[in-house]
């Protein structure tokens, strides 16, 4: 059985200097938004965080819903001090985000990490592989200060996994026992996240005994997780 | 001097759908690239991926019916169609860095002669977005550019080495944009074909690397 907490018990023990995995591609329905504003209403600070997107509010908006909370809030809040994201401000330099507004006068650090190889990373994290060759970056930016090798006459680049305190993964439906399922396109680096941190938090829709379940429509494994959440 | 229309996103979005193989599998990126959809039939069976985690989403949800858990990369709510399949982020890059897709369309900053795409990035904004563009830049089998010809000043994309900082080197295969269609060989621009009304000097002028024209060039047809 895995404790069923509220948003702000969840994010009791995440202290100052901490890493946070947050899941979701950066839409409304793939966020956990719930444990994001908790966050934002305890005191933790200088956090690293680690998700797809820099925050970007109107990312996958909805006409006349209002803008989906995301880790954005927590960059205004001033809560982070470093951020590990593939997209990390807004396509249109006219539409700022927070982090793109006071990352320099807040001294956040960004790095910027292709998508494939930043979800590669985070998957590597989960299953122990300490680092991996990908010919993504050779070339550009990501090849500057790190190591590379020739296979066959092409050259690779050496990426390091990825790890974190804490995640905060979303889910519509899970079991008592952690078992997840995700909905449509709203997997994306939920499941690869859970894996890849030592405590996993779950916001979900619902929660139903194990019968309810039906074992193949897992997405993961309750054993990647530790906390649940109810959504309401 | 009176200023000669050229093709809009739609006729470029069209140009590259006509360049698609039957049965293939192609990843859009943001930008026109996204239009492309819009002009492929299903009898062409063409199955589209995007890399939040979707296969063979077909068109756009209507106004009022979105499901924030129907959406592609681009943030365009899906309808649900018969045959999608969903995944999680690390699997729906082992299809790209893996080699399983086809065809990636990509919007581009500059495009050097040597075919190295710069599209991440403007230096004078100091930040700048990577999405998934280097590893479809880098593990797409095909890499076709959608693009206006010059920048909102009439700047030349299309130059002899990119001064903005690069996303892959020499990984442009094809170049759709609103003058004509460049296809990248050994290190040269050959233009293939020319919109409606335009010559080779005049697309010439507006690029600042060496183009080659093709002995058949032809108007662009769709």
């Amino acid at each position: 059985m895995k404790p069923i907490v509220t948003p702000e018990e969840a994010v009791k023990e995440i202290k100052d200097g901490s890493s946070i995995m947050i899941g979701g591609f950066g839409g409304s329905g793939d966020m956990p938004t719930n444990l994001i504003l908790a966050l934002s209403n305890s005191k933790a600070k200088n956090l690293t965080i680690i998700s797809n997107t820099g925050g970007l509010p109107g990312f996958g908006l909805i006409q006349n819903q209002p803008l989906p909370v995301n880790h954005d809030i927590l960059i205004r809040n001033k809560q982070v001090s470093k951020i590990i994201s593939s997209f990390p401000v807004s396509p249109s330099p006219s539409m700022k985000n927070a982090l793109e507004e006071i990352y320099k006068e807040e001294n956040i650090i960004i790095e910027l990490i292709p998508q494939g190889t930043l979800a590669e990373k985070i998957r590597a994290g989960g299953a122990g592989i300490r680092a991996f060759y990908t010919p993504t970056g050779v070339n550009s930016f990501p090849s500057e200060k790190k190591e590379t090798r020739l296979f066959n006459n092409t050259r690779y680049l050496l990426e390091e996994w990825l790890q974190a305190d804490f995640c905060f993964i979303r889910a519509h439906k899970s079991d008592t026992l952690g078992n997840l399922i995700n909905k449509g396109t709203s997997k994306n680096f939920n499941p690869i996240m859970a894996t890849a941190s030592k405590v996993t938090i779950v916001e979900t829709d619902e929660i139903v005994n194990p019968e309810q379940l039906i074992p193949e429509q897992i997405t993961t494994p309750g054993i990647f997780v530790n906390k649940l959440v109810h959504r309401n | 001097m009176i200023m000669k229309e050229k093709l809009n996103r739609e006729t470029i979005a069209m140009r590259i759908a006509k360049e698609i193989p039957n049965n293939s599998y192609v990843n859009l990126g943001i930008g026109i690239p996204t239009l492309v959809s819009q002009f492929t039939s299903p009898e062409q069976n063409i199955i589209f991926h995007s890399e939040n985690g979707v296969l063979n989403y077909g068109s756009l949800a209507e106004v009022g019916e979105e499901d924030p858990d129907l959406i592609n990369a681009g943030g365009q709510f899906l309808k649900p169609t018969i045959g999608m399949s969903f995944f999680n982020s690390a699997d729906a890059f082992a299809m790209i860095r893996g080699g399983h897709i086809d065809i990636s369309v990509l919007g581009a900053l500059q495009i050097s002669v040597k075919g190295d795409l710069a599209n991440w990035m403007i230096p004078e904004r100091g930040i700048g977005n990577i999405g998934g563009a280097m590893d479809l830049a880098t593990g797409a089998k095909k890499l076709i550019v959608a693009m206006e010809h010059t920048d909102r000043n009439n700047n030349p994309k299309i130059v002899t080495k990119c001064s903005y900082p690069l996303t892959v080197p020499e990984c442009v295969d094809l170049i759709v944009t609103d003058l004509c269609v460049i296809s990248v060989e050994s290190q040269r621009l050959i233009v293939k074909e020319i919109a409606p009304g335009w010559n080779k000097d005049e697309i010439q002028n507006l690029t600042e690397a060496k183009l080659l024209f093709d002995n058949n060039i032809t108007e662009i047809t769709l």
